[in-house]
């Protein structure tokens, strides 16, 4: 059995350590995720999240403590591109049609020319954007925006898929659909999923797990295992479990905000 | 606004008025013509239309066309004059029962000689100032350093009046020699290329340099897939202040002295006899080809930018 994909320990981040306005914004973080998990992040703004995500990604280092993905270090885990990022804007190529857009890590990663091709015409089905594979971004909503983005994380099959609040700036309808359209995408592939959202519904809609952090310094304050029966569709939101686990994550949510001294070790 | 025909149409209108009262106010003030001379006299240098009237009678044996730009003659002329006029013409239609001519004015070919030798100039200037100033612009993007130590200058460079360097440059590269005149115009252009560059390939969205980095890409695949594409638009606004500067340099460059038949020398000559009205149709043909620069340069623009928001129809 494979080891734990994403493995962070007593992971601590300060910007600016030292200065009169250093932020402590990770502070002694535990994490394991597993193969095939669908992790979400939720918790106060400005609480770490976005941090956590970009020390996974290796887009910030840790002031100190580990983080491991897939067995090495986070570094060589972003150098032989495991993972796929999504950010909370779609971050488009404004020069670049949506193809293009899509076509984008292909082309850095040296794929052949009718691999290129092939992908991003399955990508671009996936999220129902054949249609609009010769237009460019501005001509798109904002959903086809994310959607994009979505297919150009997804278009060289990274075994794990980093998502920061990327349903964030969408209508309800947009994001419920997109959220169907991803678990999708999730059941097909073997990937894992780390997401950060701001909405307790979403978050128990899709994961297998969420993570409660608390105001700064970051912490992991509540790991709720969601133990709804997969796969996950409109009949889920009316289950009863499913109320009592948002009830659940609503109050640990609340618990850590009001800022008391949270439990170490939650579960 | 949004009506193509009706922003061709209201400029239009505007300059035909703007130029029937130069006209009207020259004639009715008795403006001496070394002031300003009338539209028409200076259009006269480069077109001529005559009209052939028969209730015009003759004026004698010497008919001249001098340098007017519309003229009347009987339509009793001599065959012989005729002839020539019919080899002359540009154009001849029938209007009114009448039979116009459209000729070159005396001045065209001059004029035009001269302005191809300054527009090549002008050319090979803007050529090598847009190559160095994308060329310096590259690695001062490249190197932090080279970049804080050379851009204090070059926005200190670009508000000195180089054109003021005009006559060291005829001093050192000959005074006939065109390249003197490049290397002025070269000079102008370099510093709002580079500057302009510069500025688009540093402000790069924090957030594509990130996605970039997610990728392992490494500094040249970012230069080429983001740096570049992003410097593009501002890269055209350099060029269409450069487009400008181009004829600016390599005229004013000709003022300070060079070869009979560059533009600004014979502007400078005309004027010297006197002969204004000349000179002003030689400056005319300067301004057109300045528009004609910036319409090109525009055209390129949306080419190269289909994506940019001006050309979102
Ligand atoms: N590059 C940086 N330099 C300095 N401080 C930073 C940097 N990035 C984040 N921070 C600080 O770290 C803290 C956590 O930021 P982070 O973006 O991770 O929060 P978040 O949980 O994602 O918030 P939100 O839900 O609003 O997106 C904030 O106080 C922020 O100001
Ligand atoms: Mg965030």
């Amino acid at each position: 059995m494979p080891g734990p994909v994403v493995i962070l320990e007593n992971v601590d981040m300060i910007f600016g350590e030292g200065a009169s306005d250093q932020v402590h914004a990770l502070k002694e973080i535990d994490l394991r995720i597993e193969q095939n998990e669908f992790i979400s992040l939720i918790g106060p703004s400005g609480c770490g999240k976005s941090t956590l995500l970009r020390v996974v990604a290796d887009l910030v280092q840790p002031t100190s403590g580990v983080a491991a993905i897939n067995g090495k270090s986070a570094r060589q885990a972003r150098l032989d591109q495991d993972y796929g990022i999504v950010f909370q804007a779609a971050t488009l190529y404004d020069w670049r049609t949506v193809a293009r857009n899509v076509q984008l890590p292909l082309e850095l990663m040296q794929f052949s020319r009718s691999e290129k091709e092939s992908r991003t015409q399955a990508m671009l089905e996936l999220v129902e954007l054949t249609d609009f594979a010769g237009h460019y971004p501005w001509q798109l909503s904002g959903g086809m925006q994310q959607r994009v983005a979505i297919a150009r994380a997804l278009s060289f099959e990274p075994s794990i898929l980093l998502m920061d609040e990327p349903f964030g700036a969408l209508d309800e309808m947009t994001r419920e659909r997109l959220n169907l359209e991803l678990l999708n995408i999730w059941r097909k592939t073997d990937t894992t999923v780390l997401f950060v959202t701001h909405s307790i519904t979403e978050a128990v809609f899709l994961s297998t797990r969420v993570i409660v952090m608390s105001a700064r310094p970051g912490r992991i304050t509540a790991d709720i295992a969601i133990d709804l029966p997969q796969p996950r569709n409109a009949e889920t939101r009316s289950n009863v479990r499913f109320f009592e686990l948002e009830t659940t994550v609503r109050e640990a949510l609340r618990v850590s905000e009001a800022g008391e001294e949270p439990e170490r070790k939650p579960g | 606004m949004s009506d193509p025909r009706q922003r061709f149409w209201a400029p239009a209108v505007i300059l035909i008025v703007l130029v029937v009262l130069w006209e009207s106010l020259v004639t009715a003030f008795n403006i001496q013509q070394f002031l300003l001379p009338k539209p028409s006299a200076i259009a006269g240098n480069l077109v001529q239309v005559a009209a052939l009237d028969a209730s015009v009678s003759e004026e004698g044996e010497d008919i001249s066309l001098e340098n007017r730009f519309f003229t009347v003659l009987p339509a009793d002329l001599s065959p012989e004059m005729q002839a020539s006029l019919e080899e002359a013409r540009w154009l001849a239609f029938n209007l009114g029962g009448r039979r116009f001519f459209v000729l070159r004015g005396s001045n065209l070919t001059p004029i035009l000689a001269a302005s191809w030798f300054t527009l090549k100039e002008a050319l090979g200037g803007m050529a090598m100032g847009t190559v160095a100033g994308i060329a310096v612009a590259i690695a001062a993007a490249r190197w932090t350093a080279t970049r804080e130590a050379l851009l204090p200058f070059a926005i200190a460079a670009n508000s000195m009046p180089i054109i003021a360097f005009a006559p060291i440059m005829n001093n050192w590269f000959g005074i006939d020699n065109p390249f003197s005149k490049m290397a002025i115009v070269t000079i102008m252009i370099f510093f709002p290329i580079m500057i302009n560059t510069v500025r688009g390939l540093v402000s790069v969205d924090a957030q594509s340099l990130e996605l970039m980095r997610s990728y392992a890409a490494s500094d040249s695949e970012i230069l080429v897939k983001l740096r570049i594409p992003n410097a593009l638009p501002s890269l055209f606004s350099g060029l269409k202040v450069a487009g400008a500067l181009a004829m600016i340099g390599a005229i004013v460059g000709e003022y300070f002295g060079g070869p009979r038949i560059a533009l600004g020398v014979f502007i400078t000559q005309e004027a010297a006899l006197f002969r204004f009205a000349s000179a002003w149709a030689a400056i005319l043909v300067a301004c057109l080809i300045g528009i004609g620069i910036y319409l090109v340069i525009l055209l390129a623009e949306g080419l190269a930018l289909p994506w940019h928001p001006t050309f979102r129809a």
